[in-house]
């Protein structure tokens, strides 16, 4: 599953503010941290601000911060207000759809959503942060680079 | 090993512990206010074949006043499908009324430290893709997709005349 821009940057917004919901953090900070832009982001914290996730405070000092309740929301909940998560349930038909072939290609794919849609719901925002927490440091930046190669090169094989 | 809970952790004054034939009539009806779904039979089957038996855990969680307020239940199981032996939980309930205590990542984590003492490293569980409220419990202890996938298909009935 490949997640649009958006919806990334509102994970690592929302997930940022919801690890010390007491914090107040600029969007510029969030931007900084995670290498994304900042006007892209501004948009998607109002979105998530108007569906009450998250808290905007105007002025010097101002900032963001966590409004929901982490142990909650799932990453569904939030992936689904910028992406389409069951592609294959998408309303509209496509051709095809109705032939013997596409119906039971339809049967593969949304096996394949169904199990996409319950992990995505069974994670709440709490969750993630401790697998977060569980997962190891990273790796020191000349390893990285040499995993990231061999990885590159398992792919194109 | 009894485990004895701590103020402000919740449910105060919670024992964790091996199940008795006692226990197994409030665990039927524990499970049937869960479920909707009343099987006294099948938890007396159940008792007998995982209680107090060795390598396999029963346990309950008793609150104030000896009432039951939930249980798991485990095993060790070794090479299906290849795997060496590791642990499976394939029961949880906890009372409603006392959800959100704790008392579910207490039955979890004690059914855990038997299992590794037991010697295994790894625990599985197997859940209905849309139980959300398992799934999310059993996600927030850590547990993640695993290297196995579950396949299931309807079975034509047996015809006349077939064997069996």
């Amino acid at each position: 599953m490949k997640l649009q821009k958006a919806t990334r940057c509102a994970l690592f917004a929302i997930l940022e503010l919801a690890r010390d919901p007491e914090r107040q953090i600029s969007a510029a900070q969030i931007a900084e941290k995670y290498g994304i832009s900042v006007n892209h982001l501004a948009k998607v914290l109002r979105d998530l601000t108007r569906a009450g996730l998250v808290e905007a405070t105007r002025g010097a000092g101002g900032g963001y911060r966590f409004s929901g309740n982490a142990k909650r929301t799932t990453l569904y909940e939030v992936i689904e207000m910028f992406d389409v998560v069951a592609a294959s349930r998408a309303v509209r038909p496509e051709a095809g759809d109705d032939s013997d072939m596409g119906r039971a290609l339809g049967r593969v794919l949304a096996e394949i959503d169904d199990i996409t849609v319950s992990t995505l719901k069974s994670i709440t925002l709490t969750t993630l942060l401790k697998i977060v927490q569980r997962q190891a440091p990273p790796e020191p930046e000349g390893t990285a680079k040499a995993q990231t190669g061999a990885d590159a090169e398992a792919t194109a094989s | 090993m009894p485990e004895t809970g701590e103020p402000g952790t919740g449910f105060r004054n919670i024992v964790i512990r091996g199940a008795r034939s006692a226990d197994v009539p409030a665990i039927g009806r524990l499970d049937e206010r869960i479920t909707g779904v009343g099987k006294a039979e099948y938890w007396q089957d159940m008792f007998a074949r995982y209680g107090e038996r060795p390598g396999r855990f029963f346990l309950v969680a008793e609150g104030d006043g000896r009432s039951l307020a939930g249980f798991i239940i485990g095993e060790v199981r070794a090479w299906e499908f290849g795997s060496p032996p590791s642990g499976w939980v394939f029961a949880l309930g906890v009372d409603p009324a006392v959800r959100l205590r704790k008392i579910g990542s207490r039955l979890f984590d004690a059914i855990c430290a038997c299992l590794a003492k037991a010697g295994v490293d790894t625990v599985r569980t197997m859940l209905a893709r849309d139980d959300n409220l398992n799934m999310a419990f059993f996600r927030s202890q850590g547990m993640m997709g695993g290297p196995f996938i579950q396949l299931e298909m309807p079975l034509d009935p047996p015809r006349d005349g077939a064997e069996g």
